[in-house]
């Protein structure tokens, strides 16, 4: 198997490359991102590229990728600009997907890590979305009709190349010590802000699963689109006494978003798809990743429970140890030059 | 291209044994059902209702299947419907195993501050045909649908007793889908426990409710006094499962037969209810 993983930057394509790199049926893992890595990749070979992705065809033809493993998508506001994230979300799915078809193209396989945001959190949505299902109102933020438009050109491309087995996880709200997310960031507060009168329903997946799927879905053939959520779905009182934590009401029912615009300042960042799902919440039916053999290590309680306990001890892990840097000669000179000394692996 | 691994065997083709395994430590179920918060209404104000308050009469509940998917199917009332959690109290009281009952609610009450937090504490399940799918097929519970809707507790009082128009007959194709037998209940004693003279259609537009009513005490005396129930005596009948699978293979598809059904159903219940009225001698001491 020779994988290409994009977003190798980001916590998925990271760990992701990390996990592969222990899979001895795994060949070549080239990691290509914008931004350097943050995890220690052993390996992978990192390639950085544009935000566009545009020369990534160049790379799949002269390595013979056959798996390609998209984790690049942004599904967080706080993660890019709504510009930076359109750029990212619709140019870069449609420039990556155009590298990975074409008639004499190696690739064989394409995962695409893909977002419960197609489904969006509306008033009149089933409890529990199933992949066959889509959304009840077109999107309303831009986030959501970003992935919603990425997920729609995955399925251009699956019926252009059905020789090409695609796979698309639809992942819910992620938890874990090193997970940075709008949700993370709200449960460190010493109260959990929420909408007065509303107790949305919530559901996780530990950080563990989450590169557990991307890893499952990457060595299996999976053909189609996978929920991939933990089980049971929990309010968000229910999430908050797990936590330890009190939940504030402090956003009124009505004007909302303005509410949420005069938190800002105090640094409590709500954005609107996050708004959307703090009032009328979200589940998502994982059966059919269970039926395919996928077993989850944790269930959204448990994965709240693990957070929890990584709350607690985070002041004490604060400045222990140097977080990774990638520094290009650094990494060069560890795996190419002969006066490194390897320890009988590789 | 190097060798794929083959795909572990899927666990089990039947959609029910993926089903999350039961935490016994969960707050609330998977759809937001808290049986803290029931149990306590149930203690309290349920238990006052149903006992002294309307002196509940049940008759029937023998028809309430004890295992397996059920929809059951009744006539709706009230501004404050109080139907729905006598039929769920019957069940609890009368019947030799009792179940749980999840109530289909309209989608407006997951829109509403307050009562969105509340009404799936309660049991409460939005009306998605996905939801009633899955409680009825997946899960083999019991579910209790007013097709009615709106129309039923909107009705004035001039016009008790007689049932509105059945939606779209969405409910008999749910339990055609899922294979559930639909037991009617008639309900009479809600129509006049919370009686609706007039409609106030700017003030319902003003609280953004889904409808305004005038009864008896309400709104002159304030939500709280307003909301209290006139002692009407109660009597629920539940009737004979009608079968769902006796119509051959994906009977759902037949649109006609679908209404045809529905049709059924509620000339069922209005018959009955009809009997039951006659039989009444007071609206206070049945």
């Amino acid at each position: 198997m020779r994988v290409l993983i994009t977003g190798v930057s980001t916590y998925w394509g990271g760990r992701l490359a990390q996990a592969l790199e222990r899979d001895r049926a795994v060949e070549t893992i080239i990691g290509v991102s914008p931004d350097d890595p943050s995890c220690p990749l052993e390996r992978t070979e990192y390639v950085r590229v544009g935000l566009h992705h545009a020369l990534l065809r160049r790379i799949v033809h002269a390595a013979e990728i056959d798996t390609v493993v998209d984790t690049r998508l942004v599904v967080d506001s706080l993660q890019a600009s709504p510009r930076v994230a359109h750029e990212a979300n619709v140019i870069g799915t449609m420039n990556i997907l155009a590298a990975c078809g074409g008639p004499n193209s190696p690739v064989r396989k394409f995962v695409f890590k893909s977002s419960a945001h197609y489904y969006g959190c509306e008033r009149d949505d089933p409890a529990f979305f199933t992949e066959g299902m889509r959304r009840p109102h077109p999107p309303r933020t831009r986030l959501e009709a970003d992935v919603v438009e990425a997920e729609k050109a995955v399925d251009g491309f699956a019926e252009r190349n059905p020789e090409v087995v695609v796979t698309v996880l639809r992942f819910c709200n992620a938890l874990g010590p090193d997970q940075r997310t709008t949700h993370t960031e709200l449960f460190k507060l010493p109260a959990i802000p929420s909408i007065l009168g509303f107790d949305p329903r919530y559901q996780f997946i530990h950080e563990d699963d989450l590169v557990g799927v991307l890893r499952f879905a990457s060595e299996n053939e999976l053909s189609g689109v996978y929920n991939a959520a933990a089980d049971g779905v929990l309010a968000l009182s229910e999430v908050a006494s797990l936590l330890g934590r009190p939940l504030a009401p402090i956003l009124p029912p009505w004007g909302t978003s303005l509410a949420a615009a005069a938190l800002r300042p105090a640094g409590i960042r709500v954005p609107e798809e996050v708004l959307n799902q703090l009032r009328y919440g979200r589940g998502m039916d994982n059966r059919k990743l269970k039926g395919a053999g996928y077993n989850f290590g944790y269930t959204s309680r448990e994965a709240v429970l693990k957070h929890a306990e990584a709350l607690r001890v985070r002041s004490l892990r604060r400045g222990e140890g140097e977080p990774y840097r990638y520094e290009r000669e650094v990494e060069e000179f560890l795996r190419w030059s002969p006066s490194v000394r390897r320890k009988g692996t590789v | 291209m190097s060798e794929q691994r083959a795909l572990p065997a899927p666990t089990d083709s039947d959609p029910r044994s993926l089903l999350p395994a039961i935490e016994p430590d969960r707050q609330v179920t998977d759809w937001g059902r808290s049986e803290r918060v029931e149990g306590l209404l149930d203690a309290t104000l349920y238990e006052f209702l149903y006992h002294y308050w309307f002196r509940v009469e049940v008759e029937g509940i023998e028809n309430v299947p004890p295992t397996g998917g059920a929809l059951l199917v009744s006539n709706h009332a009230g501004a404050l419907p109080p139907d729905a959690p006598m039929i769920a109290k019957a069940i609890k009281e009368e019947h030799s195993r009792p179940r749980p009952l999840h109530l289909t609610v309209e989608h407006f009450f997951k829109g509403y501050p307050g009562l969105s937090m509340l009404v799936n504490k309660l049991g409460g399940v939005p009306a998605h045909p996905a939801n009633v799918h899955r409680l009825l097929c997946d899960e083999q519970q019991l579910v209790l649908v007013f097709p009615e809707g709106r129309k039923g507790t909107e009705k004035l009082y001039k016009d008790r007793y007689r049932l509105r128009r059945f939606g779209r007959g969405g409910f008999v194709e749910a339990a055609m889908r899922a294979g559930t037998p639909i037991v009617p209940i008639a309900v009479i004693g809600a129509e006049e426990a919370m009686p609706t003279f007039a409609q106030v259609g700017l003030l319902r537009r003003l609280t953004g409710l889904i409808y305004f009513p005038v009864t008896p005490l309400f709104p002159h005396f304030g939500p709280l006094i307003g909301s209290a129930y006139l002692p009407a005596k109660f009597r629920i009948r539940f009737m004979e499962p009608i079968p769902t699978d006796q119509w051959g293979e994906r009977p759902w598809d037949d649109k006609g037969l679908v209404q045809t059904v529905a049709e059924d159903v509620r000339a069922r219940i209005q018959d009955e209810l009809i009997d039951m009225v006659a039989h009444r001698r007071s609206v206070w001491f049945g």
